[in-house]
């Protein structure tokens, strides 16, 4: 058997799926989960983002596992690594993963004490199978969403896994680094963070490639469960370079009094699809999703920031923030629904697109679904070039053009960056912008 | 150091097609305070926004030097750089940078790279200058003039101002809007720059500004050119008089740019 994604097939097939489940010990539930997936993705079709044409997105051409070398010490990791989870204000909880391969991985006795799981997915699956079972592409994300969902869970090689025990506060970050080494190399990532009632965590992560040449596929997916009262800060910054087409959806599933927070830096320089959707189940839950993106050369990508509202007075604010160039192309739906029942919900969504480039292309679509009446909401969007005023207003006090469009677009951006809890991932966040929007 | 001079020269100022300013000559040395007044619509603030390079305006005609070059050649970052400075009207809000941020980088814009201000000896000049202007030390973080009122925004231009140390300041309107203890605060900024190495010209159509800055030559604006001058007892009479008298002494019946 094979899948056939677009014209091309992909070489995997039952036996190499289960097989590669078995010489990862995963459990059963696993195994069968792949092989189900894998059948999916023969019959279900592709996602269709609204206004994007990925007919001649490469899905297909990569490798699946390309082996990278654990290290013994965290100063054994390359240089560039090191600079993202810092030095003197290193957290004490990371993992770096290379390729697929866990490479590194360090989390403190103080909250391992505590109950929290912070580790890699395929050391998850194995020590704590009951608890990833009960969450995984079970509660947020389904296997059966489309071809691509399908295939995540059938070919799944990497992410981590965090889980935070009832009435347990994480007051440092735990901090993720993923990097595709290798060119051909794919990303099947999954992360998973569970927070029981009345915890709290702050999760960042960072994908990052360096091949503009060489082609390959992430598909990741992120599935963030919070609890009754429960809070989660989830920052992000995605580096993916030019060779890499991304599929990301990151969704999060949030009960009573609950609270996602999301701050995404979406930096990729390929071809991208992202998905932020958050559910809000439980009464007075609240979703804050935050995101900046800046568009160059000739990519195309296509954003959807979505909060489903069910519980009664929960509160939606989205925010997205993109700086387009040269020819780029981006879509950003803002979708708010709220769904009958839902009475004094909330949902506040702004979209604003920097146009740098007369031959870019920006779309911001705001769209509100409403079926309760007893709701409030509202929604700005905008797409606009720099402001000739604000330009003037700058120079006259001496600051050059560039210097001057540089403040405008760091300031635009700023929203996200400061949102992000790891100093070396602000860091890295303003480093990338500065290097797009320059270049 | 040469004292500051400007000088302009038979302006001319359209904008979308419309001439403004029609003719308009004024000279100002270091040292001076020069205050142009008059009713509204005769194109007193076009005249502050065309000599800062505003992009809206359009010089058609006429010369502006300032310290022997041309001011009209320069961009409009050069004419800051060169020492012009522009209190505005209805300044910009930019949002996600700091005013300590943009008054950095307004400060070594002027210098050059790797003789940059240092972080201590900004800070401590931006603590004292803020003091002088009675402001909350968390302005300096705030984002440069997001959701600041009115009032606040005057003082950020002074703030400013004070910053820069400009040879040669336009205040557009900075009294608009201000209560009577703003008034004096942000005139005492002005005063706290006056020496022979810095000129100054107050546009206003009030005269209860120049009560707390005397100024040393007094223009009136109308129908885009100044049509008299004198001293600060001009400004004192067309406060007690309003402008009437001017116009039936010149003849004119409408002021504004509009009818001329």
């Amino acid at each position: 058997m094979s899948v056939e994604t677009n014209e091309t097939k992909i070489a995997f097939d039952q036996s190499y799926v289960s097989d590669f489940s078995k010489q990862r010990n995963e459990p059963e539930w696993l195994t069968e989960l792949r092989l189900r997936g894998l059948e999916l993705a023969e019959s279900l079709p592709m996602p269709k983002p609204e206004k994007t044409k990925i007919d001649n997105w490469n899905f297909t051409q990569f490798q699946h596992v390309v082996e990278a070398s654990q290290v013994e010490k965290v100063d054994d990791l390359p240089e560039y690594i090191l600079n993202l989870i810092g030095t003197e204000d290193r957290t004490d909880n990371f993992i770096v993963q290379r390729n697929s391969t866990p490479a590194f991985k360090q989390v403190s006795q103080e909250l391992k004490d505590k109950g929290v799981i912070f580790t890699d997915i395929a050391t998850a699956v194995q020590e704590h199978s009951d608890l990833v079972k009960k969450y995984f592409m079970n509660q947020a994300v389904k296997i059966d969403e489309h071809r691509l969902t399908a295939l995540h869970a059938a070919l799944l090689n990497g992410g981590v896994f965090v889980y935070v025990p009832k009435n347990v506060e994480v007051d440092v970050p735990l901090q993720s680094v993923f990097v595709q080494e290798d060119g051909e190399a794919s990303l099947f990532n999954h992360v998973l963070v569970v927070a029981e009632d009345n915890s709290s965590v702050t999760y960042v992560e960072n994908y990052l490639s360096h091949s503009d040449d060489q082609a390959s596929v992430a598909n990741i997916v992120a599935e963030v469960y919070a609890g009754p009262n429960a809070r989660v800060q989830f920052g992000a910054v995605d580096n993916f370079a030019k060779g890499i087409t991304t599929y990301v959806n990151r969704r999060g599933h949030v009960e009573r009094d609950g609270k996602i927070e999301w701050a995404l830096g979406q930096m990729n320089d390929g071809n991208t699809i992202s998905d932020n959707t958050t559910n809000l189940v439980g009464d007075g839950s609240y979703a804050d999703t935050k995101t900046v993106s800046v568009g160059r050369g000739e990519q195309k990508q296509n954003f959807v920031i979505r909060v489903n509202q069910w519980g009664k007075e929960s509160d939606a604010q989205l925010l997205a923030h993109a700086v387009m160039k040269d020819s780029a192309s981006s879509i950003f739906n803002g979708i708010a629904k709220i769904e009958h029942g839902a009475t004094k919900a909330n949902s506040e969504q702004t979209e604003r697109v920097l146009m740098l480039s007369d031959k870019a292309r920006g779309d911001a679509n705001p769209i509100l679904l409403i079926d309760e009446d007893d709701v409030t909401a509202g929604h700005a969007a905008s797409v606009g070039r720099m402001d000739p005023i604000q330009m003037f207003y700058l120079m006259s006090r001496g600051i050059s053009k560039q210097e001057a469009e540089r403040l405008v677009i760091h300031g635009f951006l700023a929203p996200v960056v400061k949102e992000l809890p790891i100093e070396g991932v602000k860091k890295m966040l303003v480093e990338v912008i500065e290097g797009k929007v320059t270049k | 150091m040469t004292a500051p001079h400007i000088k302009i020269e038979n302006l001319h100022v359209s904008i979308e097609g419309k001439e403004i300013i029609k003719g308009l000559d004024l000279e100002i040395n270091g040292g001076e305070i020069h205050a142009v007044m008059g009713p509204n619509g005769t194109g007193k603030s076009t005249l502050a926004s065309a000599l800062m390079g505003h992009p809206k305006y359009e010089i058609t005609e006429g010369k502006v030097t300032f310290d022997g070059e041309d001011l009209l050649e320069m961009e409009v970052d050069e004419r800051a750089k060169a020492g012009l400075f522009l209190a505005m009207q209805y300044p910009s809000e930019i949002s996600g940078v700091t005013n300590a941020d943009f008054l950095r980088s307004s400060i070594n814009a002027r210098r050059e790279e790797g003789k940059e201000i240092s972080l201590m000896k900004f800070i401590r000049k931006m603590d004292s200058k803020m003091e002088l202007l009675d402001m909350d030390e968390s302005f300096s973080q705030r984002y440069l003039n997001e959701g600041f009122s009115g009032g606040e925004k005057k003082r950020n231009e002074i703030l400013q101002l004070l910053m820069l140390e400009p040879k040669i300041a336009i205040l557009d309107e900075i009294d608009s809007g201000l209560d009577i203890d703003a008034l004096k605060v942000v005139s005492k900024g002005v005063n706290d720059m006056r020496s022979p190495d810095f000129g100054c010209l107050i546009i206003t159509h009030y005269q209860r500004l120049l009560n707390y800055i005397t100024p040393d030559k007094v223009h009136v604006m109308m129908q885009g050119r100044i049509v008299k001058s004198g001293g600060p007892e001009l400004a004192q009479r067309l406060e007690e008089e309003g402008y009437d008298w001017i116009k039936d002494e010149l003849g004119i019946e409408d002021e504004t740019v509009e009818q001329a």
